[in-house]
């Protein structure tokens, strides 16, 4: 999967934000969205994409949405 | 490889007795900084659940005293009881020979506690059947769940009360269809649910009063707390995984049940591991969104209120998967035999 495909999937986990408002740089904390259950439905997409197991810290240490790619590849 | 079969057992019948008074997660109920009750109910799918001032103990009484009677079981042929909570009567001591005198068993009744969160009403059955499995004891009772809590001041929109007594006897014959078990542990996670202070490693002072920030909602040292990503990324991962160790070491095909019936963790998470094992959403009945996750009584809460009259008939082949404090996981596999589900007993406050 291509960082794009992320992206578009991370996109997806949101409700109410508007796709075009993400981008690979995009601080998805900042969010007025984000919070805790998103998080949740975050870890469920990767999961599911990857059969990769991430933690909270992982999602609170990465900023962009391209840091959380790089660090689910790096798994 | 921690699996376990037992085949001189069975589960004679199940009761439940839950607080009266009901909680909604509604307007202003979910006290957050980070979400309002409409989005955690789209999540979690707790619409409400059930409250009280009552102890596991006050709630385990009336259902135990429910269930002996639609049995047809005399109290002094209860020869063990094991109680499963995390918020005892006392510290100090178990709360299973508190139940034993309150019920009026028999002094030659043999009585343990545990202290398992939402993994428990399957380690507890694991207790329970490997007392009795030989026939040494012939009659035993399982009393799982949480009532009030040893620290009351929180409100948690996910959790409800709720105690579940389990009754077990020996079969001298070998039965049709075992029951069999499969755990397993990561106690480096220990902190994804824990109360920090109060026991010996941070013993109780005045600052165990002081309040942290954890997604959003405000807790003391003394109160239960979770880490919901970490947990929720653990469980999503190990309960599918057990139940396929289960099903591969036993030689069974997982799709081949009736119901699967989960911890009662949150929808969300349940839709997760229902999607991974490809199950369809009509065999996996839920009581969370009436009775929020129940701790360890949440598996048999959702027998008895989802199941009753659905399965008492028939041999009904269940599989239950679990994950809880510790943390620990698992998975059991069980065929009923006759079962008696008691009427769900509600229970009005004590005054």
């Amino acid at each position: 999967m291509d960082l794009n495909e992320f992206v578009k999937l991370f996109a997806e986990q949101f409700d109410d934000t508007p796709a075009e408002s993400f981008k690979a740089d995009t601080n998805y904390k900042s969010l007025d969205e984000w919070s805790s259950l998103v998080a949740l439905s975050v870890i469920s997409m990767v999961d599911e994409e990857f059969e990769k197991r991430i933690t909270g810290a992982d999602i609170r240490n990465c900023t962009t949405i391209e840091e959380l790619y790089n660090l689910v590849q790096s798994k | 490889m921690a699996f376990l079969e037992f085949k001189h057992v069975r589960i004679a019948g199940i009761s439940a007795a839950v607080p009266k008074n009901v909680l909604k997660n509604e307007g202003d109920a979910v006290d957050s900084k980070d979400y309002d009750a409409e989005a955690f109910v789209k999540t979690t799918g707790v619409r409400e659940r059930r409250i009280g001032n009552l102890t596991a103990s006050d709630l385990c009484i009336p259902a135990a005293d429910r269930l002996l009677q639609d049995l047809g079981w005399q109290k002094e042929e209860i020869e063990a009881l094991i109680f499963v909570t995390q918020h005892p009567d006392y510290i100090v001591p178990v709360t299973s020979c508190i139940v034993q005198g309150r019920l009026g068993l028999s002094e030659d009744c043999y009585c343990d506690d545990s202290k398992h969160g939402c993994s428990g009403w399957v380690y507890g059955l694991s207790h329970v059947f490997s007392l009795v499995e030989n026939g040494n004891i012939h009659k035993a009772l399982l009393c799982v769940g949480d009532g009030k809590r040893s620290y009351t001041d929180q409100i948690d929109p996910l959790m409800g009360h709720a105690c579940v007594v389990t009754a077990v006897e020996y079969c001298e014959k070998e039965i049709d269809v075992s029951y069999k078990f499969h755990f397993g542990s990561e106690g480096s996670s220990y902190d994804y649910v824990y109360i920090p202070e109060g026991g010996a490693r941070h013993p109780f002072t005045i600052h165990s009063f002081d309040k942290v920030e954890i997604d959003g909602r405000m807790y003391s040292g003394m109160q239960p707390r979770m880490n919901g990503a970490d947990t929720f990324s653990l469980g999503i991962t190990v309960m599918p995984k057990s139940i396929k160790q289960l099903s591969e070491h036993f030689h069974f095909d997982y799709q081949d049940n009736d119901y699967f019936v989960f911890h009662q963790a949150n929808y969300a998470l349940n839709k997760m591991v229902m999607k991974k094992l490809k199950l369809d959403l009509s065999k996996c009945p839920m009581s969370l969104y009436e009775f929020g996750n129940t701790s360890s009584a949440s598996i048999p809460m959702t027998i008895v209120t989802q199941l009753k009259g659905k399965i008492e008939n028939k041999p009904t082949k269940l599989l239950c998967g679990f994950f809880g404090t510790g943390m620990t996981w698992g998975s059991m596999s069980m065929t009923t035999d006759n079962i008696v589900i008691s009427e769900l007993v509600e229970v009005e406050n004590n005054n």
